[in-house]
């Protein structure tokens, strides 16, 4: 316990009065990071279950290690395949990392380094909550997003997504979101067309025929080239996280499984989307974007992405349980008409959800009410 | 017959210490105390000065808006201290006992000749009216207003439970006779919830003029809040008495024997607990009479505890009193809980793969694969309060048709009319020990319900 010591000692120098007072918020965040607290309960229930809110996001991190791996692989395969060069596995992964690598430490300092300073500002504790959008914010980028736009982004996001309402658990929508939303209006040349999704230097030369284009792109434009398997497993281009749905799913099943996220907005997701996706094939004209068939829409762009890790986020998403049916369904359904109805967006699933994380609120007062309503009735009778 | 209710929403906490059946001592205690803070809502006044002398039925302290309301010493001997805490408020009555139990005899006819005026009357007198609640809020009950029922939960599923079937077995008859008297005051019978597990072995279910409930699922279900949820909610209105089955039993004694009586079997439980065990003692017992029941040396297993102390809960570990190793027994505890008080730091507590010594009903750790093992609890928080985040996490283990974290943010909110409107008239604080137990964002939850419950009684006075 020596590490034990060492803190003990230095800790009055961080304390109230202490030189480095100022930096009090921030030493107890990684005072906690490293040591579970000694405080005991004082009121209420004397014991207490050993989950806590970090336990939590790692959790989520955890589930998100997946679609990171096949991410930063993805990256240098999509790389290999635009020059045309031949790399090992090894080089791919390699020339991943070391791409994605400075997306992450930008995340992580823009993004943690707000929350320090709000939460010495407000006197809080530093809030564990974005562990989970900085490991997510690379994952729903293009790989190559200029960083001084995802710095600007980063810090949107944490000041104006969340710590104006008062940090993680007050905030209306999810913070990763904002950020690329953020970014998709603010730069859009950055964030969509052909050019953006596949790493390629500046000196590189590419391949012949090679357009770097996404299958949602390639889909409203009428020929999608990939199949079904293709984009399921996932060596497609596009942004880092969201390509392949087999790494997505085993991020879902330790999500369901540790009922961290909920598996209803999951699965009512998918039915939302395969609602909307079969009601397009009916009515589809021979060879148009509507009359592709609709479980290609599951492992497209964003879809599996964003409904496993985002429609999900408990602070963002709808608070009681039926109204979890109704908020999954209407973001699946939603994704799939923005795709499908709006040629100016390609792609759905961000706007879908920001949408329905404004309405969760209004489908929550809806289902209270049925209780309330529920206990009105009770008495009367 | 029996109504079975089935509870699918709750959780048994696995902590070991549960007592075995069998009384290891007789506490004859020198010195017990009566506390008025084991009254929700009550202002004291108090009846008896340093250096009386009072018998076991002696009025000690009176409810000052009611004075007819009293609260009886449970011995006979001298007050020796009356303690009181910031801007007098009063805390604690000792009493110095003398060896041999003095009682004030009352006279009584029998129960059957008694009409419910007289019966009222009597429980006043005594000072047992006051082992009555009333719901909403958990108060004691205004004698003017007739309930729509009267509730007693049979059975207890807390963590490391006392078996009332063990701790009650010599007052079946006591039980019965108190059931007569108070079905006497309310038109709805008096009703009561069985566990499943022992429904068909308990003695309780031959007891006669009773409705039986029999109830099917993990704790809470021995919460009476969450049987009358499941029988006969309570709406806005309407009012409801509740009575611990431990307290009927010495409602029953009153009413054969015409003695106040508050002997009861108290069980010794927890993981600082060297013994698990039972031992007879009065309401108001000392801490110190059970001293060698506990250990001083925390499980050398649990090598983070080494050092710490312990906590003397009176009452059980989610919803007791921490009242310390001088502290007094509460009116209404019929269990000690000792832990080890957690003042540790745990290096990489939360990041660990594996947390095999501590307990977490949630999957994130690996609990679920030992589903029957128990576990050395101690009061550390495990972790640092938060906003609340984990909103379903509450709904599965409060099997009731309310949404538990609407409620909470009225309460803060301080909004009365939606406090009414979700339910805050169907609650107590234990009611929502368990939402508390499993809060990630470690909030002290019972403390919002006592709040919610504060407003709603100065609203209503």
């Amino acid at each position: 316990m020596d590490i034990r010591k060492f803190v003990d000692n230095i800790k009055p120098t961080f304390e109230k009065g202490g030189k480095l007072g100022f930096l009090h918020s921030t030493f107890d965040a990684f005072e906690s990071f490293a040591f579970v607290p000694n405080t005991v309960t004082k009121r209420g229930s004397h014991v207490r279950d050993c989950v806590d809110l970090k336990r939590i996001m790692i959790v989520v991190v955890v589930a998100l290690l997946p679609a990171f791996c096949f991410g930063v692989y993805n990256i240098g395969y999509q790389h290999s395949l635009a020059v045309g060069a031949d790399m090992g596995f090894w080089q791919m992964v390699w020339y991943g990392f070391l791409k994605i690598l400075p997306l992450y430490l930008v995340s992580y300092i823009v993004g943690l380094g707000i929350e320090f300073i709000s939460a010495q500002i407000n006197g809080h504790e530093v809030n564990e909550g974005y562990l989970v959008s900085g490991m997510i914010i690379p994952l729903i980028m293009p790989v190559d997003v200029p960083l001084w736009t995802l710095a600007l982004a980063v810090a949107f996001a944490v000041l104006i997504g969340k710590e104006v309402f008062g940090g993680t658990g007050m905030n209306i929508w999810n913070p990763a979101l904002i950020a690329r939303a953020f970014l998709f209006f603010s730069y859009p040349s950055k964030m969509s067309g052909d050019e953006v999704w596949v790493s390629v230097g500046k000196n590189d030369v590419l391949v012949d025929g090679f357009t770097g284009a996404t299958p949602l792109a390639q889909a409203t434009g009428g020929d999608l080239s990939y199949s079904f398997m293709d984009m399921f497993i996932g060596l497609i281009p596009g942004s880092v996280g969201e390509t392949s749905t087999i790494a997505i799913l085993l991020g879902a099943i330790i999500l369901i499984w540790t009922g961290v996220a909920s598996w209803k907005i999951m699965v009512s997701g998918v039915i939302g989307a395969l609602a909307v996706g079969f009601l397009g094939n009916a009515f589809a004209p021979e060879g148009s974007y509507l009359a592709l068939p609709a479980w290609n829409h599951l492992v497209m762009g964003g879809f599996a992405f964003g409904i496993v890790f985002m429609a999900t986020d408990p602070v963002t998403s709808a608070q009681t349980e039926t109204g979890k049916w109704i908020y999954g369904f209407l973001v699946g359904a939603l994704a799939i008409v923005v795709r499908l109805f709006n040629p100016g967006y390609p792609e759905g699933m961000m706007l879908a959800i920001l949408l329905m994380n404004t309405f969760a609120p209004l489908i929550d007062y809806y289902v209270v009410n049925a209780n309330i309503n529920r206990r009105l009735k009770r008495a009367t009778k | 017959m029996a109504d079975y209710i089935k509870l699918k929403k709750g959780l048994n906490v696995p902590m070991v210490g549960a007592p075995q059946p069998v009384v290891k001592k007789s506490v004859i205690s020198e010195v017990i105390a009566l506390k008025p803070t084991d009254f929700k809502n009550l202002t004291p006044r108090l009846l008896v000065r340093e250096g009386d002398a009072v018998k076991a039925g002696t009025p000690v302290f009176a409810d000052k808006f009611s004075p007819e309301i009293i609260f009886a010493s449970p011995v006979s001997g001298v007050v020796s201290e009356v303690v009181r805490g910031e801007k007098r408020k009063l805390l604690e009555i000792r009493i110095k006992t003398d060896k041999q139990i003095e009682y004030i005899k009352y006279d009584l006819p029998k129960v059957e000749d008694l009409s419910a005026e007289k019966i009222i009357e009597a429980l006043k007198k005594s000072g047992l009216w006051v082992c009555l609640k009333q719901r909403p809020y958990g108060i004691i009950p205004n004698p003017n207003v007739e309930p729509k029922a009267i509730f007693v939960s049979g059975f207890s599923s807390v963590p490391a439970a006392p078996d009332y079937d063990y701790a009650l077995k010599d007052e079946f008859d006591n039980i019965q006779l108190a059931i007569n008297a108070l079905n006497k005051l309310t038109k709805g019978g008096v009703h009561m919830g069985l566990s499943r597990i022992s429904a068909n072995s308990t003695p309780l279910h031959k007891l006669k003029n009773v409705y039986f409930h029999v109830f099917d699922g993990p704790h809470p279900a021995d919460n009476v809040g969450v049987q009358i949820h499941h029988i006969s909610p309570v709406n806005k209105g309407e009012v409801v008495w509740t009575v611990d089955l431990p307290l009927l039993a010495a409602i029953g004694k009153f009413f054969s024997k015409g003695i106040y009586d508050m002997s009861r079997t108290v069980a010794i439980t927890g993981p600082r607990a060297n013994d698990p065990c039972y031992v007879k003692a009065v309401a108001g017992m000392s801490m110190k009479d059970i001293a060698e029941f506990v250990s001083s040396e925390a499980d050398p297993k649990q090598s983070y505890q080494a050092g710490c102390g312990v906590r003397y809960i009176s009452g059980n570990v989610l919803t007791g009193t921490n009242v310390g190793a001088e502290g007094y027994l509460g009116f209404f505890d019929y269990q000690v809980t000792l832990i080890t008080e957690g003042n540790y730091y745990e290096g990489l507590g939360w990041a660990k793969i594996f947390r095999p010594k501590k307990f977490s009903s949630s999957r994130t750790y690996f609990s679920w694969l030992t589903p029957k093992k128990e576990y050395n609890m101690d009061s550390n928080y495990n972790g640092g309060e938060r906003a609340f985040v984990m909103n379903k996490a509450y709904n599965d283990v409060l099997p009731m048709d309310i949404y538990p974290v609407y409620l909470l943010k009225a309460i803060l909110a301080e909004d009365i009319d939606k406090m009414e409107a979700l339910g805050i008239y169907e609650v107590v604080e234990e009611d929502f020990a368990l939402c508390e137990y499993i809060c990630p964002s470690k909030i002290d939850i019972q403390s919002i319900i006592a709040k919610g419950i504060d407003i709603m009684l100065k609203e209503m006075a």
